[in-house]
């Protein structure tokens, strides 16, 4: 068994920031990760992020996840890759388990497990996409939009030659985006809202590539015998039924699915924690204070697990659940924290502007729900 | 050109005229400036710190849109490869014949050569035309965001937001 000061669950841009505070302290922290190559969704952002110079803005997300693993490593972060959670017991000792073989292995016979006593937790374990059920979505060829994404930015394949896009969010301009990039085509984009849910200057950059964005469209089903060869949609009314007489067909072999995302709160919800629904927040969603502490004493929760924001968010929700989860081990007043609340102002900032009014709201309304996640340290 | 950034995914030239990042008319006669398409209020301010002239402000908060002062830009373009949301363009419309010059970022490679006859398209994505171009630069700074400078008729000076080359990018080959 080994003895941790934090132990961090997930190795994206959160869990990164998280231990870097850590190690920064002084601490003893581990950030365990299911992935062979840690970054979490930065690996494949091949995009400049937007944001301010402190959120790295104008680098490429890729690039981020370099600085920030080298920053890691060179404070003496310990990093888990290929390992994954499995049980979180009271008093937080915590079960991994090997996910992905390595060479030294070969994946034969039972995977290794291992047990971490942290004294605190950090889960920044991110969000998974939603899906999106219509006739023939088993087919081969029906992808979410991530996975079209890490099949062309991380393996440097084509996932086919016509894709539909199937939502209008940030994520589904920017695949799109970086599959016409890819040299793949894209068909359209369809939106069942009757606006483009992303920010302007994405939905630009595709639209003057030449790919129509239909509003207030819906996909009806895929067709095809084996894999994908075409997506029929339709235009829908105001409350949102196809309008008989609008269908469409589109000859593609691919169809990504960008309807949004939602936290992953499976660990969350094995430790105990209590879970509240949220809808700006992107669903059910860890409840948390204002130091991402949740209902249970010493787990903290940070990032989109926290709830569906942007990286930007999710490094200094990071850096805060780190220094959170460490300082509190010390007897500090995080209340009187001159670093906790920088952070915190920096993220009323961020949640700014009418793209994320939404969730600044979501978050302050956790800390009013009537009940106390956990006391303030 | 009809349009509306929510509904359409571009501007359309009410909502350009209104932009405080885009410049009169009457300015991009005199030389070229730069005109920054960037009308929503998102937290992102990069473009402030790439001017060297301090000719665009963004300030506090940060979800403000940036604000162009035309009299301090002098279109050197610094901006064009710095904006993350690539909405910045750079006209000039001071040419003598009927020509513009269009500065644009691109991120498709290879990247088109200097003299490179492309089709040239609209905010839309329409051919509106043809256009030669005069440059296409990367330094270490712009990180693989080219600033692609191509002559356009004049009356497309304001149409003009990017290039459509056979085979390069997704939709290039395939209409």
């Amino acid at each position: 068994m080994s003895v941790v000061d934090v132990l961090v669950v997930g190795a994206g841009p959160a869990g990164l920031a998280a231990g870097i505070e850590v190690a920064k302290r002084g601490g003893r922290v581990c950030v365990v990760d299911r992935n062979l190559e840690p970054g979490g969704q930065l690996v494949k952002q091949i995009h400049k992020f937007f944001g301010s110079r402190e959120h790295h803005a104008g680098v490429r997300g890729v690039d981020i996840a370099a600085q920030l693993l080298e920053e890691a490593r060179a404070l003496g972060v310990t990093l888990r890759l290929g390992w994954e959670v499995f049980a979180i017991r009271p008093g937080h000792a915590v079960d991994i388990v090997q996910a992905v073989a390595d060479d030294a292995t070969g994946g034969a016979g039972d995977a290794p497990t291992e047990r971490f006593d942290a004294r605190s937790v950090v889960l920044a374990a991110g969000a998974e996409e939603n899906a999106l059920q219509f006739e023939g979505w088993t087919l081969a060829g029906v992808m979410g939009a991530g996975a079209a994404q890490t099949l062309i930015n991380v393996w440097r394949v084509r996932p086919g030659k016509r894709v539909l896009m199937v939502g209008a969010g940030n994520v589904g301009l920017i695949v799109t985006y970086q599959l016409l990039q890819a040299g793949v085509t894209v068909a359209a984009i369809i939106e069942a809202a009757p606006r483009i849910g992303g920010y302007g200057v994405h939905a630009a950059k595709i639209r003057r590539a030449g790919v129509p964005i239909l509003t207030s469209h819906t996909i009806l089903r895929a067709e095809g015998v084996e894999c994908v060869e075409g997506a029929v949609v339709a235009q829908v009314d105001g409350t949102w039924c196809p309008i008989e007489g609008t269908e469409r067909r589109f000859d593609v072999d691919v169809i990504c699915v960008a309807v949004g995302l939602h936290p992953n709160t499976r660990l969350a919800s094995l430790a105990g924690c209590r879970l509240v629904f949220s809808p700006a927040l992107g669903g059910w969603v860890p409840l948390h204070n204002a130091f991402l502490e949740t209902t249970v004493p010493g787990i903290y929760v940070a990032g989109d697990a926290a709830g569906i924001e942007e990286a930007s968010t999710a490094l200094e929700e990071g850096r805060l659940a780190g220094i959170a989860a460490y300082e509190r081990l010390r007897d500090v007043d995080a209340e009187g924290h001159a670093e906790i609340a920088a952070i915190q102002r920096r993220l009323d900032d961020l949640r700014g502007g009418p793209f994320c009014g939404g969730i600044r709201a979501a978050k302050s309304a956790l800390q009013t729900t009537g009940e106390t996640p956990c006391p303030a340290t | 050109m009809p349009g509306n950034l929510s509904q359409d995914g571009y501007l359309s030239l009410d909502e350009l005229r209104s932009a405080p990042g885009v410049p009169s008319h009457d300015r991009m006669r005199r030389g070229p400036v730069a005109v920054i398409e960037c009308v929503q209020e998102i937290p992102c301010n990069p473009c402030e710190a790439a001017c060297p002239h301090h000719a665009i402000r963004v300030g506090t908060p940060i979800t403000n849109c940036p604000v162009l002062d035309p009299e301090k830009c002098t279109g050197c373009g610094l901006c064009v490869t710095q904006c993350p949301g690539l909405a910045i363009f750079v006209v000039d419309l001071s040419r003598s014949g009927e020509t513009a010059a269009v500065t644009l970022p691109y991120e498709y490679l290879p990247l088109p050569e200097a003299g490179e006859l492309v089709d040239v398209v609209d905010r839309s994505g329409e051919v509106v035309g043809r256009g030669r171009v005069l440059r296409a630069a990367t330094t270490r700074a712009t990180d693989r965001t080219a600033a692609v400078t191509v002559e356009v008729a004049r009356e497309h000076g304001m149409n003009v937001r990017g290039i459509r080359r056979e085979e390069v990018d997704g939709n290039g080959h395939d209409r």
